[in-house]
């Protein structure tokens, strides 16, 4: 455990460090083996080892829970890249489970069914990097003040749709230039009204940015999304639903992967875009779901 | 001494942590530089492969055909692999074997401390650096320099001018780490 904390503060949090190692990348939702490995061969900086992708967990209702261990041992072995795994928020059970399986970083997701409506995992608890969801500057730093290593945007999962995601996006980026704008003094004011923690505030205000990488997740369907998503800030994407629920999976991770890596050419996004050979999941509109089955209102 | 042009640092952006390495180099007196395109690499006076992960970066110069022109500029400038950017220059990579640019001749193991639950802090040189999911040097030709051990391998090594650490140096918030120094001095 001593080796695991630096004995000045001037190193980076380590936990921190890898989500460093995944920017500019795309981390693919996989629920198989075979899946792992063609999102590997597609360039993919990660995998989110998964019973089900979000668009099925809509489609089967019911509770959504953490994977079973053999699924996700079966993507560890499958691939070199790091695994990531979803646990329920507040289910630090399953959360300890994922860290006795050796994840390399858990996701605390509203994919999957609460399992407290109240309380958040503490985060600071576990040796293991956690990321969690945020659909603007308050819920973000609540969640790095519980330790959270990594931010991503919430979105809306499975659904193929962009706007929610761009939604938390450029919410959280206005967030961030409001605080960097105001006088010192109504800081105190604005981190009681957003609910975030001051000290962390104070960093934001500062640095102009969130205190740990911020990527972008929820409703990434095409090249064009995540070139949106990164030029819109994020540093790295998920891509859930949208590479194995298209016509042509092998062929949208390449894009989706080649896209991101050029976000701000779209001469090269255009060139990923003719090179999809199929067509993206169908998608849905976010006012035809039913209130229980938006997960971005998951969590607080 | 020729001229008293700031040397551009050449990033490789392609993928991983590439803006941590700004402050380093600034404060070395070198101007940090993102490159991804051959058009880019020109004016570059010496190269970093940062750390990331090393198959992605892979697919990416495979796919933007960037091979030849990359080996090319290694043999021209100095250029220094961190951690994922290690394992693209080594002559061997294990765990598993994959393609590399074969300019170091060193055998490298991919994750060799194990996974991130195995990432790590270590003092090197008196100065604090991170190992995240670090490969280890299994193998090392004699004419490679070691310039730095952990737990009994090679950790910084200098061949010509080319030089690798399997750690992270570029994480830790005190400017300029001394391997940017040594790396800037090779210019």
């Amino acid at each position: 455990m001593s080796d695991n904390k630096p004995s000045q503060n001037n190193v980076m949090n380590i936990k921190t460090g890898l989500a460093e190692m995944l920017k500019g990348g795309v981390i693919m939702d996989v629920v198989t083996a075979e899946q792992a490995k063609v999102a590997e061969n597609a360039g993919a900086v990660a995998v989110m080892a998964l019973e089900r992708v979000p668009s099925d967990i809509r489609k089967a209702g019911g509770v959504a829970r953490m994977s079973p261990p053999e699924i996700i041992e079966e993507v560890m072995n499958a691939v070199s890249i790091p695994v990531m795994a979803k646990c329920r928020i507040g289910h630090f059970a399953e959360a300890q489970i994922l860290q006795e399986i050796g994840v390399d970083y858990i996701d605390e997701s509203e994919v999957l069914t609460p399992a407290d409506e109240e309380y958040h995992i503490n985060k600071h608890d576990f040796k293991v990097p956690f990321v969690c969801g945020a659909k603007n500057l308050g819920e973000a730093l609540r969640r790095i003040g519980e330790g959270a290593a990594l931010m991503r945007t919430k979105g809306e999962p499975g659904t193929g749709n962009i706007v929610e995601a761009v939604r938390h996006m450029r919410r959280i980026n206005a967030e961030i230039k409001r605080v960097q704008n105001i006088d010192e003094s109504e800081l105190m004011t604005i981190a009681r009204d957003m609910g975030a923690p001051y000290e962390l505030l104070k960093i934001v205000r500062k640095e102009g940015r969130l205190p740990v990488p911020n990527f972008a997740a929820g409703g990434i369907a095409t090249p064009a999304d995540a070139a949106i998503c990164m030029q819109l800030g994020a540093e790295t994407v998920f891509v859930g639903s949208g590479i194995f629920k298209s016509d042509n999976p092998d062929k949208f991770a390449k894009a989706i992967v080649k896209a991101t890596a050029h976000y701000d050419d779209p001469a090269i996004v255009l060139e990923a875009s003719k090179e999809l050979d199929g067509v993206a999941m169908r998608g849905t509109e976010i006012s035809e779901i039913d209130e229980p089955m938006l997960m971005a209102n998951r969590g607080w | 001494m020729q001229s008293q042009a700031k040397p551009i640092i050449g990033v490789l952006a392609l993928q991983g942590a590439v803006e941590a390495h700004k402050l380093h180099i600034e404060a070395c007196g070198a101007e940090f530089k993102p490159v991804k395109t051959a058009k880019d690499f020109e004016y570059i006076d010496a190269f970093i492969i940062p750390g990331g992960e090393s198959t992605t970066m892979l697919k990416l110069i495979e796919r933007f055909n960037l091979w030849d022109i990359l080996k090319d500029q290694f043999s021209k400038k100095p250029v220094w692999g961190i951690c994922a950017g290690s394992i693209l220059l080594a002559k061997t990579v294990l765990n598993p074997e994959q393609e590399s640019f074969n300019i170091l001749p060193i055998t490298i193991k991919r994750n060799g401390y194990g996974r991130q639950l195995d990432s790590h802090y270590a003092k090197i040189d008196g100065y604090e650096v991170s190992f995240i999911r670090a490969p280890i040097i299994s193998e090392i030709d004699e004419s490679v320099k070691i310039l730095a051990s952990h737990k009994s391998t090679p950790v910084w090594v200098k061949y010509s001018d080319i030089m690798a650490t399997t750690f992270h140096p570029e994480l830790t918030m005190k400017y300029p780490s001394p391997m940017h120094r040594a790396f800037i001095d090779l210019i």
